[in-house]
């Protein structure tokens, strides 16, 4: 049986799909996050440099992976709605934008208040973390230029536009730890493993899964919204129950 | 062609354009994007004279000893190749210790050592409980001794600091 997924791509139709896969994703994702950070916080050794202090870790790694991956999706599908001309990719690329944000700005938030106890220092303009500073500023600048024009279908392609030309940054924040001296230590997780105690790696793995789950469940409540308010003067949106009532 | 399949192409045409320009950029300031330069740097007079600039490496051991009626410490600060002698009057990083990462901002003056107005340390990439850590130095010290005189000297590559 072939399933026709280019039903879905229609947004009357994917806003009721969105609607029921919500909570299968916000539920699991809530369970993780407190399984995660318990294992993290309780059950994971103490660092034998670091000391409890690295725990943060937990929350700082997990958040700077969605940053950029999220990143690298958007502009995956601002370019899809620009490539074809479909509204849906547009949308979602317009919900996964302050989801990406938020993980960014909690990365440098969470990174700031790791460099104080540990290197001595809250900020330091070494290559990662301004990349990282500038992947932020790419995703407030993608929101602004996006809500700057009035017409969505031409603030789609501007936007998209700057999605697809940022996404250049992703790698460099990715490697910049290799190719140049930075106070930022190197990859934990690497291609080819990663360089942690078993435990700890356990935590962040599910703390990982657990903000997979808070973004696509986060989107695709976003890209609801999103879609009620860009189809509001259709037959479809007016007809349903609770637009109705 | 398509018109889409033509969007497509220019796509990808500015992006590997775009890339290899930022690419370029960052290779020609590669001096300026790295956060510190090494002892061999400094010594080799790649870092900028008379100015301000960071210099990293390890805390040589051995090395640290600090004055007793202030807060002043000398250190130095190698690469396993060439040291660079650093004073610093301040509070030190907890972290800060022989044989570890640490990056020093400040500049050499005219008695020719480092005078650091801010210390930073650099902490690896490895997270294990410190019973785990034990076992691991305890293993590179049973193998420096059973390959001879060579003292356990710290991982020369970038990534051990």
């Amino acid at each position: 049986m072939a399933i026709n997924w280019f039903k879905y791509s229609a947004p009357s139709t994917f806003y009721g799909l969105a609607g029921k896969l919500v909570p299968w994703f916000a539920w699991p994702s809530a369970i993780l996050f407190v399984i995660g950070l318990y294992i993290g916080f309780f059950v994971a050794p103490t660092d034998a440099v670091q000391g409890e202090a690295y725990r943060i870790i937990f929350i700082h790694v997990p958040a700077s992976i969605m940053s950029m991956f999220l990143y690298l999706i958007m502009a995956a599908y601002a370019a899809l709605g620009l490539i074809f001309n479909t509204r849906l990719s547009s949308m979602m690329a317009s919900a996964l934008a302050p989801t990406g944000a938020l993980f960014a700005f909690i990365s440098l938030w969470t990174g700031a208040l790791w460099g104080k106890p540990m290197w001595g220092a809250w900020w330091v303009w070494d290559a990662r973390l301004t990349s990282e500073l500038i992947l932020l500023f790419l995703y407030f600048g993608f929101i602004a230029l996006h809500a700057s024009i009035d017409d969505p279908r031409r603030a789609d392609r501007a936007s998209a536009l700057l999605a697809i030309l940022g996404s250049v940054n992703v790698p460099i924040i990715y490697f910049s730890v290799k190719w140049w001296n930075t106070l930022h230590q190197g990859s934990t997780v690497k291609f080819t493993g990663t360089s942690m105690h078993v435990a700890m790696q356990q935590a962040m793995f599910i703390t990982l899964v657990a903000c997979w789950m808070y973004a696509i469940a986060m989107t695709l409540a976003r890209v609801r919204s999103i879609i009620l308010e860009r189809e509001r003067n259709t037959q479809w949106v007016a007809e349903l129950p609770e637009v109705r009532s | 062609m398509k018109p889409r399949q033509k969007k497509f192409v220019y796509i990808i045409i500015a992006l590997v354009a775009l890339g290899a320009a930022v690419g370029l950029v960052l290779y020609a300031l590669k001096n300026n994007v790295s956060l510190y330069f090494t002892p061999t740097q400094v010594y080799n007079k790649e870092a900028p004279q008379g100015r301000n600039f960071r210099i990293g490496g390890l805390v040589e051991p051995g090395s640290v000893k600090r004055q007793n009626e202030d807060l002043t410490v000398h250190f130095n600060i190698t690469d396993n190749t060439r040291s660079m002698p650093v004073i610093y009057k301040g509070i030190l990083p907890d972290l800060f210790k022989e044989g570890k990462g640490v990056v020093a901002q400040g500049k050499i003056e005219a008695d020719n050592l480092f005078h650091a107005e801010e210390v930073l340390a650099k902490h690896d990439e490895n997270y294990m409980p410190p019973e785990a850590k034990d076992a691991l130095d305890k293993a590179a010290r049973a193998k420096s001794e059973a390959g001879g005189a060579v003292p356990a000297a710290p991982a020369t590559d970038k990534k051990a600091y």
